[in-house]
């Protein structure tokens, strides 16, 4: 117990009138990393459940790592793969040395291939989690909060959603937006409105479109253009599509992409996980899936000869581009989708329909399931209140009957 | 028929009133506290709007244009281009237009005037509602496009209020810093409301 007692000990120097008063709130972080807290319920309604914001956001950290570690292996497979087809042996720039410390470039060696992911998409996060961190501190120091495991899940998501080449001040930027404007403004974890992640993601999105869309910035290797499946569809239609790729491939994951959101499968064990635990609402996913299905299915059956979109059946719609990661990871979040379960089921629908729409009808965007998740959690509390009021209206007329 | 339907869905979604053009802010923000008031106000616009939009198309058209006096008949009158009456001219139309409805809907509807009580009158000074008369001159509407595009706006209008009105309930329980609060707050809100009804941007009808 020589880390309790060490922790205990230190307890005054951080408490009001302590030597580091101000400190607090990363005193506090890393005694609950180890240990409960020891406040107890005091009042009414006791609750015997070992599961708090804590646990919870640490399973949807772990949820996600399947994920992760298989996008970081796919990064440097579809890196090495098309090295190996121009010949190349090394890479230019400060990834190149690193790679080559410890591997080599053989598309055919697993660990090749991982450690070529995981430089690329380890800087990513460690600036994700520096930066974000250092804003989630500050905040929790200067207003009296407690710096929230909320931003572990907030770092992860939001780094694993960047594409591979991006330059690292971009990253630093969109989760400062992503953390300050999207979250502690409104006072912290559970009391913004907009996915974090989302809010700083789409904030680079509409800043630096370069750099976060289009064709060449998803491979991590310079110069290298490779269509994603959602512009192949949109510019030459599901046939050039399966010439490319199977379905197969994009639902195991072995295409392009940012790290995260590559494979379908690894996402859906992540999300078994999140679904077991009833901490991802079936409700919400069943939703998006639903949504999805119906306006897909029905362009496939109304069809169009201009627009090539109009045939991409639902299932090509939710192996590729980010529908899957933005489903059981995005959309789920507690404190930005409805609250009602009704109103979960409604919110979702939205999301899907509208990750459609986007796709299919908007030649602006080729993805969509950004955009459609931000618009979710706009009419998310106002889905809440009719869910509400409708209830509240059928008690009435039963009570009143 | 699928020219106007493509008017309304552009002037709900893509060019919002509220969300892409910043229009009518100063109700937007002030009666966005609760969602009945905000969907009364919502209301009152599209109907404002839907009515105020044709009539002024009329009057551009058979008034104030170049050349729109020719029906007289009288010679000296063809030439003539009054369309630096506008403004003037669109402001009054509205306000005697919301006075009418105010009296009619006081007469006939007592329900719904109680229920809009002092938005109607507030909502002379709305600059959504004349920000769509201009654009609608702006953009050589004829008279069933206006009464569409109008429509369209105010359904816009509404939609933003009603979710911005239902966020803000939603915020009442967050934790703003001191200097932030009040409109601080909501201007960010809205901010990022327009951040995510960019999704509809770019889409071409």
């Amino acid at each position: 117990m020589g880390l309790k007692k060490y922790l205990e000990d230190l307890a005054p120097l951080f408490h009001k009138g302590g030597k580091y008063e101000k400190w607090y709130a990363l005193y506090e972080a890393v005694d609950t990393i180890f240990y409960s807290p020891p406040d107890v319920t005091k009042n009414a309604a006791h609750v015997r459940d070992g599961i708090d914001l804590k646990r919870v956001m640490i399973t949807v950290w772990l949820a996600a790592f399947p994920a992760m570690f298989y996008g970081m292996y796919n990064l440097g497979f579809q890196a090495n793969t098309i090295l190996a087809g121009m010949g190349a042996t090394s890479i230019e720039g400060w990834h190149g040395p690193l790679i080559t410390l410890l591997a080599g470039h053989d598309p055919n060696s697993i660990w090749d291939c991982f450690w070529y992911g995981a430089v690329y998409f380890i800087p990513i996060y460690a600036v994700t989690f520096i930066i974000g961190g250092f804003w989630e501190v500050l905040f929790a120091m200067v207003r009296g909060h407690e710096v929230n495991e909320g931003f572990f899940v907030t770092s992860i998501l939001f780094a694993l959603t960047c594409p591979p080449d991006v330059p690292l001040w971009m990253v630093a930027l969109g989760i400062s937006f992503g953390v300050v404007i999207g979250k502690e403004v409104f006072g912290g974890t559970g009391k913004n409105f907009l996915n974090p992640a989302l809010t700083g993601r789409a904030f680079l999105f509409f800043a630096y479109p370069a750099a976060m869309s289009g064709d060449a910035v998803w491979t991590a290797v310079d110069g290298y253009t490779g269509a994603t499946a959602l512009s192949i569809v949109a510019s030459d239609g599901m046939a050039a599509l399966q010439s490319h790729m199977t379905w197969m491939d994009t639902f195991l994951g072995n295409i392009q992409g940012s790290v995260g959101e590559v494979s379908t499968l690894a996402i859906f064990i992540g999300g078994a996980l999140l679904l077991v635990t009833k901490i991802a609402s079936w409700r919400i996913v069943a939703g998006v899936m639903l949504g999805m299905f119906a306006l897909s299915t029905l362009f496939n059956l109304v069809g169009s000869d201009s627009n090539q979109m109009f045939a991409m059946p639902w299932y090509w719609h939710m192996t590729v581009g980010g529908f899957a990661f933005g489903m059981i990871f995005m959309a789920t979040d507690p404190v930005s989708a409805s609250m009602t379960d009704t109103g979960k089921i409604w919110f979702g629908v939205l999301i899907g329909v509208m990750v459609v729409l986007i796709r299919v009808v908007n030649p602006a965007f080729p993805e969509g399931m950004m955009l459609a998740i931000l618009f979710g959690n706009l009419f998310a509390p106002l889905i809440d209140h009719v869910v509400v009021q409708a209830n509240i209206k059928r008690r009435l007329a039963r009570v009143q009957s | 028929m699928e020219h106007y339907l493509s008017l309304l869905i552009r002037s709900i979604f893509i060019e919002n009133m509220a969300l892409s053009f910043f229009l009518g802010m100063c109700t937007f923000i002030a009666i966005s506290k609760k969602v009945e008031a905000a969907l009364g106000l919502g209301i009152a616009v599209v109907v404002v709007l839907t009515v105020t939009v044709p009539v002024n198309n009329l009057i551009f058209t058979y008034l104030l244009s170049e050349g729109a006096l020719s029906w007289t008949g009288v010679e000296s009158l063809k030439s003539v281009d009054l369309s630096f009456l506008g403004l003037l001219s669109y402001i009054g139309v509205i306000a005697a237009i919301v006075q009418i409805m105010e009296m009619f809907l006081d007469k006939f509807v007592p329900a719904l005037y109680n229920a809009l009580g002092v938005f109607l009158p507030l909502i002379t000074v709305n600059c959504a509602i004349m920000g769509a008369s201009l654009f609608m001159v702006e953009r050589d509407y004829n008279l069933g496009e206006s009464t569409v595009f109008g429509l369209g706006s105010g359904l816009g209008w509404a939609f933003a209020i009603t979710a911005l009105a239902g966020i803000r309930e939603k915020l009442k329980y967050s934790d703003v810093p001191k200097g932030l609060q009040g409109l601080g707050i909501t201007f960010i809100t809205v901010g990022l409301m327009s951040l995510g009804f960019m999704s509809f941007g770019g889409i071409d009808l």
